[in-house]
């Protein structure tokens, strides 16, 4: 025992192996993590990029329709009054004329009655047409190119959602049909293309995937968002400016801070019910407005904001305040002209991240109606903005993912595509600004 | 270094004690500091002498639980009085930091932010000479002169802690108050910081914590020992390193205790 055996530094002895080997296998449980949450984030992007690229195209028909006077202006009075009479039911002969002859046109031959042929054209052709008589009444008896677009299933054939075979049981579109489908494509008739009218069109109807847009809803999330800015900012940064610089530390506060973390925790369709019971029904505020939505938010984001905010004054270095108060600043004015200035980074990043966090919420607005109905008409004026009934972004997304037509399924995703376009760009301004404006001391 | 102008007492502290909570950090503390004059309190860590520092201008009521008892007068005026603002008392008693601690704007603005706030400067050309007056007084215009639009926390740990000092003079403070300004500085700027408090002395009574006791030979004419919360001894520098009276003050100047 007097002589210990002694150990070269080239050869690792058993205890190191072990260490070697229980880092070894760590580093790789980390990298099998994190590659787990890559795969994950990559088959989202694939799923949804490839299931909602679709939404953003669109299947037109470009025919020429001759605005007949004998069924649009029998006297030929051109008499505004009279010829808003003529509902969207009397432009039909006008769309089946005008398909008859697009086929004779191109020679295309099909044994399919005109109401058929006219179906491959969606149900808002009518209300298109109609509202360009209307518009331009002048143009009554020439013939008119226009562009309509075409019936979902004509739009599903040509993204392979609706085939051959699985129009078997579908009572809206046959074989022949396909058959004249086919045809007008190789003429050249239809085809498809981009649809801005998909971002900024309307909501529409059951019967109208293939016209439905986010435009009115995103206006929705807009009019929610200001609010939410306008009062959850200045609400939660003077909370926490109050809450950190000058409360006194006491069981109140201790008391306060605890019920704030609880808040950032507390589900959000509470908060929906919550400005169901308070906005609505005591307040009588209307319901499916934007304003009640806003409110609703700004519950929810408050708690986000207050503690980024108060992370973020905590951040600054009391020795700036022992600086400021050195040199005879009052309290106020020390967090006025010193500490807020610092922390304002990380207060614009919280409340980026509050907002991007009320945009992409749905649950709250189930509760205060601003889903399931069809937002159709864009807000004709700020006041209405807020105070009209509309949708938001999420919440036309869920309503659109709950309704039967497969064609709708494919706008859902296509509408979560623009969702997440404006979260990745809120949050990329919010890493910008925390970036650019971030002091050293 | 016995000066005999220092007779005009510029603080007076009677019987003061000072409670973290219950925790009993200043006890009877009773002493008069002159004016004119660099007086340097010095102990062993946690002794309380920054404590007592931060009750001549109040900076320890940021502090919530801590609690001051007895009298502290300034020019014979209790600055613990209802009526005194703090703020207003900041004004007149300056104070440099242990850590420089520049705020994050150029340097002009660190100077100028004092007397902008107590309106001190009427025109743009008032607050330009305080501005210049008082970088000089802290002997750091030469070296700024040329770029006063640069941030104050780009210069050196030196120059920042003659920034503080100018920004601390800029508000025409009649004390000035330092908590071990040199702690974070290397020799060389602990020398100039060393020279520009002996020329401070001029125009206010300096009141210095130090860490080091060369410094407070060095730089002080009156030194105050502080153990365990109490002033243990008060007297001339020279006295107190040469001559002690108390067995603890000459137990910790030769290194036995600290």
């Amino acid at each position: 025992m007097s002589n210990p055996l002694k150990t070269s530094l080239l050869t690792l002895d058993a205890r190191t192996k072990k260490r070697n080997a229980a880092e070894t296998r760590f580093r790789a449980y980390g990298i099998a993590a994190i590659g787990a949450g890559l795969a994950m984030l990559i088959l989202l992007l694939v799923t949804i990029f490839g299931k909602g690229l679709g939404a953003f195209q669109q299947t037109f028909v470009t025919l020429n329709v001759p605005l007949l006077e004998e069924k649009l202006d029998k006297n030929g009075t051109r008499d505004l009054e009279k010829i808003k009479k003529v509902s969207t039911f009397g432009y039909a002969p006008l769309l089946k004329k005008a398909m008859e002859e697009t086929l004779t046109e191109y020679g295309i031959e099909t044994n399919l009655k005109s109401k058929k042929q006219a179906a491959l054209l969606s149900k808002s052709a009518a209300a298109q047409l109609r509202n360009y008589v209307l518009a331009n009444t002048d143009m009554i008896g020439e013939t008119v190119e226009f562009t309509f677009l075409a019936n979902a299933r004509v739009d599903g054939y040509l993204k392979d959602r609706v085939t051959r075979e699985s129009i078997a049981n579908d009572k809206s579109i046959n074989a022949a049909q396909l058959d004249m489908v086919d045809a007008l494509l190789a003429a050249e008739v239809i085809e498809k293309r981009f649809n801005l009218s998909f971002i900024t069109g309307a909501d529409a109807s059951d019967q109208r995937p293939e016209a439905a847009g986010m435009g009115v809803s995103m206006l929705g999330s807009f009019f929610m968002m200001l609010v939410v800015l306008a009062l959850a900012l200045p609400i939660g940064v003077a909370a926490s400016i109050y809450l950190e610089e000058f409360a006194p530390k006491n069981w109140i506060t201790d008391i306060i801070e605890v019920n704030i973390s609880n808040l950032a925790a507390v589900p959000s369709i509470v908060f929906g019910i919550l400005g169901l019971a308070v906005f609505i029904n005591s307040v009588h505020l209307p319901q499916s407005a934007p304003l009640v939505g806003g409110l609703v938010l700004t519950l929810m984001t408050l708690p986000t904001i207050i503690i980024s905010t108060r992370a973020s004054l905590k951040s600054v270095p009391p020795s700036i305040r022992d600086a400021a108060l050195g040199v005879g600043a009052s309290k106020m004015q020390s967090v006025f002209h010193h500490v807020l200035p610092l922390a304002a980074p990380g207060i614009f990043t919280g409340t980026i991240i509050g907002l991007a966090q009320a945009l992409g919420e749905t649950a709250p607005l189930l509760l205060i109606g601003m889903i399931g109905f069809i937002a159709s008409n864009a807000p004709d004026s700020v006041a209405s903005g807020f105070l009209d009934p509309n949708s938001a972004m999420p919440a036309q997304i869920y309503e659109w993912a709950k309704r039967a037509d497969p064609a709708f399924y494919e706008r859902a995703w296509g509408g979560i595509i623009i969702l997440l376009v404006f979260l990745i760009t809120m949050n990329t301004i919010a890493v910008i600004l925390r970036r650019r404006f971030e002091r050293r001391w | 270094m016995k000066d005999t102008s220092m007779d005009t007492i510029k603080i007076s502290a009677k019987d003061v004690q000072v409670y973290y909570a219950d925790n009993h950090a200043i006890k009877d503390v009773n002493v008069d500091i002159a004016d004119k004059t660099v007086t340097a309190f010095i102990g062993p860590s946690g002794c309380g002498k920054s404590t007592f520092l931060r009750c001549l201008n109040r900076m320890n009521d940021t502090i919530d639980i801590c609690h001051v008892e007895g009298d502290i007068l300034i020019d014979g005026e209790d600055i613990y009085d209802r009526r005194v603002d703090p703020v207003q008392l900041r004004a007149k008693v300056g104070m440099v930091f242990q850590k420089p601690n520049p705020f994050p704007k150029s340097i002009y603005d660190n100077v100028a932010y004092g007397p902008r706030i107590h309106g001190l400067a009427r025109a743009k050309s008032d607050l330009d000479e305080i501005v210049e007056k008082s970088l000089r007084s802290a002997a750091i215009w030469d070296e700024v002169k040329d770029r006063l639009d640069a941030p104050g926390t780009g210069l050196s740990g030196g120059q920042q802690q003659r920034l503080c000092i100018a920004r601390a003079v800029a508000t025409a403070p009649e004390v000035l108050l330092m908590d071990e300004p040199c702690s974070a500085l290397d020799p060389i700027a602990t020398a100039q910081v060393e020279e520009l408090i002996d020329e401070l002395r001029q125009n206010f009574a300096v009141v210095i914590v130090t860490h080091s006791m060369q410094q407070a030979a060095r730089v002080s004419q009156k030194t105050a020992f502080f153990h365990l919360g109490n002033l243990v001894e008060y007297g001339d520098t020279n006295q107190i390193f040469t001559k002690p009276s108390d067995p603890r003050t000459e137990s910790y100047i030769t290194g036995r205790i600290g």
